[in-house]
């Protein structure tokens, strides 16, 4: 059996031609268009606009060196995963893309990281509007102990976003409905925020970066401290929000990057191995480092 | 997580029950371009055959994809190794339809042999397997598919009797033979149709029951 690991469908036969026979009939429904499944977005669909690049980035803690030579191109309105063994350098070159390193002392970064077109690293970058831009979610969930309203209403409030009071408590319901947890939580938004469970929080504390109208997400491990039902909402809502966001996710869990992503990154000792559709990536990587590592041979 | 994989699993399923159509409608044509003697009609069954082809590869790659990306488990995992294991077989049997297609081409430049009454009752027999085969899958009905086994006897016997009765004319008239031996082959071919089926079919019973019946009395 030869399979051509195409990214294209080089086929003609990718929709079925009308013929006389139905056999449509016995599975009592319709073909299902082929919309949103994460691996399919690429093939075929043309030029995907770059959302993020980095180009010859290098990081430093100090004399330590975390990254070499990073090259990479992220698309918009797409999940990104970054995948690699402790200690690679994924979640580091995740916190250069928000200049979240920056509040680490030592820290150095030499090349560049341009987000639609302009380098985030120069002189003149407002990191403030920086961080509005490019939200950011941790693993372990921090909402602000305040009430889940007030969580929300935070950063729209500093950020002068809402002029009156019925247009904040649209903005907080607005994302609230975003995370996918108005429901849970409308009959009890003056409740303190602590009191929800730990999938709640941390789809509060998503609720809460997309309060300030960002364009990308950035998720360091978002489900790892969540059990199965909780970590599927969080990846439902991450398909949902890749219409809108660009999503850059660092995660430990290969299976998860192989359900929801579309591109996906393999780091190794601060070095890029690979980057390319989680098909490619999942079927028939071109780096041997990456297939080891995803068939579990090392990491 | 079953709301990710629920849509390619739907969409595995679909894709099978579509290409199983494009199969039963090449049987129906080329016993049709050999009965009607129409050469037109069997042209058109062998052109047709590269969209099968094309639908197997498009499912090898589907499977491979699904099976590296969401990870099925269970009764989902049985269903994709199904999905793998009878689309080969479905481009099979189109083989098959392909090659009675040639020997009606061959076969419509000669005079008729004779009346074909069980050739057109062997090819229903199996299009009606492949039908009921297809329908199980559909419906992940085992018993069904226990059914659709039970009938490749039929096939069998009306195998064992078109090839006397084609035995026989050759013995009488020398003129007939290579006719008659064509016959005897498109005759093979909807025999090896029949057995296709069963494969299918005990695949079927795998992914509903995860019992295999293959190579065992269970099946005979």
């Amino acid at each position: 059996m030869v399979v051509e690991m195409n990214e294209t469908k080089g086929v003609a036969m990718s929709t079925p031609q009308p013929f006389s026979v139905n056999p449509i009939s016995r599975a009592g429904g319709q073909l299902k268009s082929r919309g949103q499944s994460p691996g399919e977005a690429n093939a075929g669909s043309g030029a995907v606009e770059t959302k993020i690049s980095a180009s010859g980035l290098d990081f430093y803690y100090g004399k330590a060196q975390a990254l070499y030579g990073i090259n990479i191109q992220i698309p918009a309105r797409r999940i990104t995963a970054l995948i690699g063994p402790s200690g690679c350098g994924k979640s580091t070159f995740l916190r250069t893309l928000n200049r979240m390193n920056d509040t680490i002392v030592g820290t150095r970064v030499e090349g560049a990281v341009e987000i639609d077109g302009e380098n985030i690293y120069a002189p003149s970058t407002d990191v403030v509007a920086l961080r509005q831009k490019v939200g950011m979610v941790f693993q372990k969930s921090n909402p602000f102990p305040k009430t889940i309203y007030e969580n929300v209403a935070y950063g729209i409030r500093i950020n002068r976003l809402a002029g009156s009071r019925s247009e904040m408590d649209g903005r907080v319901e607005a994302a609230l409905r975003n995370a996918a947890l108005w429901e849970e939580v409308k009959d009890r938004l003056h409740s303190s925020a602590l009191s929800l469970s730990g999938g709640q929080q941390q789809r509060l504390c998503i609720a809460r970066a997309l309060a300030i109208e960002p364009e990308v997400l950035l998720m360091d491990e978002p489900a790892s401290a969540l059990d199965p039902l909780a970590t599927q909402k969080i990846e439902e809502l991450s398909l949902k929000l890749r219409e809108q966001y660009t999503i850059v996710i660092v995660t430990h869990n290969m299976q998860q990057a192989a359900r929801i992503s579309d591109h996906t990154a393999f780091f190794l000792l601060g070095r890029l191995v690979e980057f390319n559709t989680t098909d490619k990536i999942f079927t028939a990587p071109d780096d041997e480092r990456t297939e080891d590592y995803i068939t579990g041979r090392f990491g | 997580m079953y709301s990710l994989l629920e849509p390619e699993l739907n969409q595995l399923r679909d894709h099978v029950l579509l290409m199983g159509g494009e199969v039963e409608a090449a049987i129906e044509r080329a016993m049709r371009a050999l009965t009607e003697r129409d050469s037109e009609l069997a042209e058109t069954v062998l052109a047709d055959d590269d969209r099968i082809d094309a639908m197997e590869l498009e499912m090898d790659r589907t499977c491979i994809r699904v099976l590296a990306l969401k990870s099925p488990e269970a009764r989902d995992l049985r269903f994709v190794i199904t999905a793998v294991k009878v689309t080969p077989i479905l481009e099979r049997i189109a083989d098959h339809a392909c090659n009675i297609a040639r020997a009606a081409l061959d076969l419509n430049n000669e005079p008729q042999l004779s009346q074909y009454i069980d050739l057109p009752r062997m090819s229903e027999v199996a299009r009606e397997m492949l039908h009921a085969a297809l329908d199980a899958f559909a419906a992940s009905d085992a018993a069904a598919a226990r059914a659709v086994i039970e009938r490749d006897d039929d096939i069998d016997q009306l195998y064992d009797r078109i090839f006397h009765d084609l035995m026989d004319h050759m013995s009488r008239d020398q003129n007939a033979a290579s006719r008659a031996a064509r016959l005897i082959l498109v005759a093979k071919h909807l025999e090896r149709i029949g057995d296709y089926v069963t494969d299918i079919c005990e695949q079927i019973v795998f992914m509903k029951e995860a019992l295999v019946i293959k190579h065992s009395q269970l099946s005979k």
